[in-house]
């Protein structure tokens, strides 16, 4: 489904990513870990369009999508949540949910204005089809609350909502449990089951090892910016190289 | 389903179309009921500003942005106006809509560049272009007549029925200011609307969900000038006169300041901040000397006690309260 080559990324003097190569098999769960500031929040941003490669390839599905920009790359089908939750305060739970239908919505400022019947219909369907989301997530409740007044975990569930609520080809979850008590965190875990039963795509990138293990298929682990190692759950958890990355030399020793 | 529930589901449904239908209809009965001349003076002053004031609250309270110089759009819609049918030679009707549409076609050229900036640089560019506007009219004499304005500019009519008294402007700045209400609703209510008021929220996440940032701002920045140049056309050929100190930079603080009072982001809020701002003057002696101290001193308390405005403000708190209170009772 996506797949990339080479990518690069360097700010400054930093590079946060170098020559990342890696591919998210379609009807999967491909789950991206690694040490704080291995680059994951990068990658997922030049997969998306919130930043663009300085060197290498991105593509979706056979067609390159490099430094195509963010709304071109929702257009294709691609969904994503952030990592330091990024949802419209003002708006209410149902109207942040159908921000994620926008690209189904139409874009004709005209059309938007006159408010033909088609539109009136269109509207009626979509707003059913954010209920349904809302349903799913257990928001049905809450669906008219301005989301700024909400708590943390419902915000989470909100972000999660509004990514999901497209049924987008690729999904990307930039650590979805973070910050999330257990019983939350359990909560999400069987929620990305429920997507990888439904054969959703989705690439997954988080710290809790435990979530990582019981859900991915595949476990891309990257470390200072590059991709040390890929493979089932089992064999990424015997790796050395990773236990490095992970517990520091003198682990490996002992 | 009983009939009542049906009925009510019906009331519901048409909520919005409803209340406007009411509106028109309070309208229209209005004057011949209580009308008189120095009223109906007022009311087509609210009507005309109400029009500028919803296209800004589009740009402003959905989208975000900031525009101290939508003055100068609803300028360059009167003079326009004025001019081509006064110099020009061409009808009053034809006129009005050329300036809307060449004012558009500024408002695109002014809007590709300075909408990249932000906040207060935004701020500052647009009032650089209401002063330019302002004394383009003041100095270029020959044309606009200066200082002194442009008289003389021929009225609206349909046939011989000519828009000239008060009671018959009413009707039609009315209408013109219910279409652009209905309008204005219709986009807020629309994914085209949500994505403005996405882009307010957060643009990155907006840009994720597929909206395109820079034009959805270019698109509502045209609109709201094609709104103000509307205002201006039907100013100039109601009262006949313009003349450059009705659209300088305080002309624009003025509808930010009715667009912040009414609630940044509320269609109907736009239509109390109109009416309340246009009035106190009326209700108040001395007002109109230090209209600009009162006017600022009411932005600057909405802002600190209601950032989202009086009406959005208070209708926030509400929604709240009766979202706690429903959680709690459920």
């Amino acid at each position: 489904m996506l797949e990339l080559r080479g990518v690069c990324r360097s700010f400054g003097g930093l590079t946060a990513l170098n020559e990342v190569s890696f591919s998210v098999a379609t009807g999967a769960v491909t789950a991206l870990i690694g040490p704080n500031g291995a680059g994951k929040t990068t990658l997922i941003n030049c997969t998306t369009g919130s930043d663009r490669p300085d060197a290498g390839k991105v593509l979706l599905g056979g067609r390159e999508i490099t430094g195509l920009p963010a709304h071109r790359v929702a257009e294709l089908g691609v969904a994503r949540t952030f990592q330091n939750l990024r949802l419209f305060p003002r708006l209410s739970v149902l109207d942040n949910v159908l921000c994620g239908l926008t690209v189904v919505a139409g874009r004709s400022l005209l059309g938007a204005l006159l408010r033909p019947p088609s539109l009136r219909n269109r509207e009626r369907r979509l707003r059913l089809q954010a209920m349904t989301a809302l349903d799913r997530f257990g928001l049905t409740a809450l669906a008219d609350w301005p989301v700024g007044a909400l708590a943390y975990g419902d915000r989470k569930r909100v972000e999660l909502a509004r990514a999901v609520v497209s049924e987008p080809g690729l999904l990307l979850l930039d650590e979805p449990v973070a910050g999330l008590n257990a019983t939350e965190t359990a909560a999400v875990g069987a929620e990305i089951r429920r997507l990888r039963a439904q054969s959703y795509t989705v690439l997954l990138v988080e710290h809790d090892m435990e979530l990582v293990m019981s859900v991915a298929d595949r476990v891309v682990v990257l470390d200072g910016g590059r991709c040390i190692a890929q493979g089932t759950p089992d064999e990424v958890r015997r790796n050395p190289l990773v236990l490095e990355a992970y517990l520091g030399k003198t682990s490996l020793v002992a | 389903m009983t009939s009542k529930d049906k009925f009510l589901y019906f009331l519901y449904l048409h909520r919005t179309g409803l209340t406007v239908c009411a509106l028109a209809l309070a309208l229209a009965i209005y004057p011949p009921l209580w009308g008189n001349p120095y009223l109906l003076g007022i009311t087509n002053q609210i009507a005309l500003y109400a029009i500028v004031v919803l296209g800004l609250n589009l740009f402003i309270g959905y989208a975000g942005q900031i525009s101290l110089g939508h003055a100068a759009f609803f300028a360059l819609g009167a003079y326009g106006s004025a001019l081509l049918s006064g110099e020009a030679g061409v009808t009053p009707w034809l006129a009005l809509a050329l300036a809307v549409l060449a004012t558009a076609a500024v408002a695109l050229l002014v809007g590709i560049p300075t909408l990249r900036l932000h906040g207060h640089y935004l701020a500052m560019a647009t009032l650089g272009f209401n002063l330019v506007i302002y004394l383009v009219l003041l100095q270029w004499d020959q044309m606009t007549g200066g200082p002194s304005g442009y008289a003389g500019i021929r009225p609206l009519a349909l046939g011989s029925f000519a828009f000239t008294s008060d009671l018959r402007l009413h009707y039609l700045v009315w209408g013109v200011t219910l279409l652009c209400l209905t309008l204005a609703l219709n986009l807020v209510r629309s994914g085209v609307g949500r994505g403005l008021a996405a882009v307010a929220g957060d643009e990155v996440a907006a840009a994720a969900c597929g909206v395109d940032t820079r034009a959805a701002k270019v698109k509502v920045f045209v609109l709201s000038a094609a709104f103000a140049a509307l205002a201006g056309g039907l100013y100039a050929h109601g009262f006949g006169f313009v003349s450059p100190e009705t659209f300088g930079i305080f002309a624009s603080v003025d509808f930010v300041a009715m667009v912040v009072v009414g609630g940044l982001g509320s269609v109907w809020g736009s239509l109390f901040g109109v009416m309340l701002l246009t009035c106190l003057p009326q209700w108040i002696d001395r007002f109109e000397s230090y209209k600009e101290i009162i006017h600022g001193a009411i932005l600057v308390g909405v802002l600190m006690f209601l950032p989202q405005g009086l009406v959005t403000g208070l209708v926030d708190l509400a929604r709240v309260r009766l979202a706690r209170w429903k959680a709690r009772h459920a």
